[in-house]
């Protein structure tokens, strides 16, 4: 996945779990991710709210098992307009 | 366009990401620092952003000067995303905050329970984060009514269990308390009757919240947040989010965790003693729209007019922070006599030459004009706050002087007023006479320096101070402000061992302490308490814990007679000797040759400090004659 929104996803998690975004792909999640535990998965869903202006119903926060589900989570609640 | 932005902003996140790790792998330091300061003022405190500052902090920790303060918060609701915001911005700002946290609704018997992790983890500042809807949830829910009886009953019983909990905790700990007040619900379970009603929700909220403050001011050490003040400033539909709380107890927006955390900080950097003295701030585009070297005294913004006013706003700000104690300094690349001209005469000027008690208008390297006000003004590099427009000076001063606190002002000046209202290290929890007159006494010490080039000798300089000096026990009413110079002064300070006003209180009624204070009045001005000694009977040794001084009146042999002093009391109380310790910091170089200077000897050399002793019978330090003694009753305010 690229473009703008993956990227920012991506450096998130990136800052969040403490890796690097380089080893980050749609497939990541708390199953590769040693750090990626329930208080980490609170954080990143906290800094994507804040950063996209957005508020997640629990479901969504329950399904974001992967990095691509978190963007296409995002893109849903963005329309398809400003994604790019 | 909207992707061309978000792209070119993640590139820049990404850039400043891999500066920082560069700078941290080749040992670049104040570099490093200097990036994460940026980091967090333009990125704002995220989750994501404090993750990473923390992480990269961690590795600098070893090498940069930062005060560890230990902070255990107690809460009925989830504040984890908000620990690592709160060590971020501690971490930038010079603080090292360990953090422990309560369980979820467990402050009660953490509280109570002696045992309790909170206490074994001995806690330097505890914050009691509770929300009105788990302590008193009949005035949050929508079934609030208050029957016949009114809410008396509600208001007695959560008063009285903060009663209960701050008794319980004084038992157990001498740390600071920071109480939550509680918030009003979103709105009230009668509606617009609420307000028209004496048995209304808002009101009984407003009646337990003064009781809260009440049972503080009533306390050493216990001190309350404005929690619904907090929450009203950005608006209650905004602070709240309802699905998290139900799901995650956590009631506060993501995009307001961070207003939490820098309102705790607030509290913490007078605490910990992380705090600003002076200000110094820059002239063009900062105390006035526009450069007064182009545009003329006449072209300049300063005025009651849009975008004049905004500077006029900043400078009620910085006039407000003279009244607590904080001083005023000019460091600004200038034509002296363009900039005299606009602060002497300029009809838009709050602030006057008076107001400022230094004063850098040259074309010199501003790191250096911090270095001589510093210097000029006796008080410690770190505790100047510097307050410019231009982001490269910030970040000159950032990279040369890392201790100084640089303040990031927003490139809109409508908000420059708020980011020094907002700041931190301004803030303090307890005001003394002294606080609110300091401008006034530098004003007067550079009267004094005037005179002391003029006299011929320095003896004939010291005596024409006419000082008087007045050394009293510590009592009820002095106590904050000895506690207060335990915590403050790191010059002349032989130990710096520093004490709160609930220790300050413990060791004047142990009958083996004694707590002084020295009170220096002289031709100029009432200097007021200036010094503490406090000392222990050790068998026939008077052992000297604390001897400090503030660094307005060093030099002027106050020193001498407090020492005078100590000897003669304890001659008096059957003592043969009386020792005391030098332990070197970074900044009490000022102190290192007092025992000497004063006829002790070495006793032994410890790891951390020199043991200093004088033989009572022998000899002792007389009063110097040019300092009038007076008893304490003779003095009075």
């Amino acid at each position: 996945m690229t473009g703008p929104l993956w990227e920012q996803v991506a450096g998130m998690a990136a800052d969040v779990m403490g890796v690097d975004a380089s080893t980050l792909d749609e497939r990541s999640g708390p199953e590769q991710i040693q750090t990626w535990d329930s208080v980490q998965h609170l954080n990143l869903v906290l800094a994507l709210e804040a950063q996209f202006s957005l508020q997640f119903e629990p479901e969504e926060i329950d399904q974001m098992t992967t990095l691509g589900r978190i963007a296409e989570i995002i893109k849903a609640h963005q329309g398809s307009t400003t994604t790019g | 366009m909207e992707v061309w932005r978000a792209a070119s902003r993640t590139n820049e996140m990404n850039e400043r990401r891999t500066d920082i790790d560069r700078w941290i792998g080749q040992g670049a330091i104040a570099e490093a620092q200097a990036g994460l300061s940026e980091l967090l003022s333009t990125e704002g405190l995220s989750n994501a952003t404090a993750a990473f500052s923390v992480s990269r902090y961690e590795k600098l920790r070893p090498h940069i000067s930062l005060i560890p303060y230990r902070v255990a918060i107690l809460r009925s609701l989830t504040v984890e995303p908000v620990v690592p915001m709160l060590r971020a911005a501690g971490f930038a700002n010079g603080l090292d905050l360990t953090v422990h946290l309560g369980e979820f609704n467990a402050y009660a018997q953490e509280i109570l329970d002696g045992t309790s992790a909170l206490y074994r983890f001995g806690p330097q500042a505890v914050i009691l984060a509770t929300e009105t809807r788990s302590l008193a949830p009949e005035l949050w829910s929508e079934q609030g009514d208050s029957g016949t009886d009114g809410w008396e009953a509600v208001i007695a019983r959560v008063s009285q269990q903060y009663r209960d909990w701050i008794k319980a905790f004084r038992q157990r700990s001498d740390a600071h308390l920071i109480l939550h007040t509680l918030a009003p619900p979103l709105s009230p379970a009668l509606g617009v009757f609420d307000a028209q009603s004496d048995s209304g929700q808002q009101q009984a909220l407003e009646e337990l919240n003064r009781r809260i403050r009440i049972l503080a001011r009533e306390h050493r050490g216990v001190y309350t947040l404005d929690y619904a003040a907090l929450v009203a400033r950005q608006g209650q539909e905004n602070w709240y989010d309802e699905r998290k709380w139900i799901s995650m107890r956590l009631p506060i927006a993501a995009a307001h965790l961070p207003r939490l955390a820098r309102e705790w900080l607030r509290y913490l950097h007078p605490l910990s003693g992380r705090i600003a003295k002076v200000v110094v701030v820059d002239l063009d585009n900062t105390l006035w729209g526009g450069v007064v070297g182009e545009d003329g005294p006449t072209g300049i913004r300063l005025d009651g007019e849009h975008p004049g006013a905004a500077y006029r706003a900043l400078q009620r700000a910085l006039m407000d922070l003279t009244r607590r104690g904080i001083l005023l300094a000019i460091a600004s690349k200038n034509n002296p006599a363009d900039a005299l001209e606009v602060l002497e005469q300029h009809s838009g000027m709050l602030l006057r030459p008076r107001n400022f008690s230094a004063m850098r208008i040259n074309w010199n390297d501003k790191a250096e004009s911090l270095r001589e006000i510093a210097a000029e003004l006796n008080v410690g590099i770190d505790t100047l706050a510097f307050l410019d427009d231009n982001p490269v000076e910030r970040r000159r001063v950032r990279t040369e002087l890392p201790e100084v606190i640089v303040i990031d002002l927003p490139e809109d000046p409508w908000q420059y007023a708020g980011k020094v209202r907002d700041c931190p290290f301004f803030e303090r929890l307890s005001l003394s006479e002294e606080d609110r007159h300091r401008s006034e006494y530098y004003a007067a010490e550079k009267q004094r320096a005037t005179l002391e080039t003029s006299c011929v000798t320095r003896e004939d300089f010291l005596r024409s101070l006419e000082q008087v000096v007045e050394i009293s026990e510590v009592n009820p009413s002095t106590l904050g402000r000895v506690a207060q110079l335990t915590q403050k002064t790191n010059q002349f300070n032989l130990t710096t061992k520093r004490y709160s006003e609930q220790q300050i209180s413990e060791l004047a009624s142990n009958p083996d302490c004694q707590v002084w204070s020295v009170r220096v009045v002289d031709r100029y001005m009432d200097n007021g308490l200036v010094g503490v000694a406090i000392t222990r009977s050790e068998g026939p040794t008077c052992e000297i814990d604390t001897l400090l001084l503030s660094c307005r009146v060093i030099g002027r042999g106050v020193e001498t007679a407090l020492l005078a002093h100590l000897a003669e009391v304890a001659r008096q109380g059957g003592k043969t000797r009386l020792e005391g310790r030098f332990l070197p910091t970074k900044k009490n170089a000022p102190a290192r040759e007092f025992y000497s200077s004063q006829g002790f000897d070495v006793v032994r050399e410890e790891p951390t400090a020199t043991l200093w002793g004088l033989d009572l019978e022998s000899g002792a330090p007389s009063w110097p004659d040019w300092i009038q003694h007076r008893a304490p009753a003779e003095v009075t305010t």
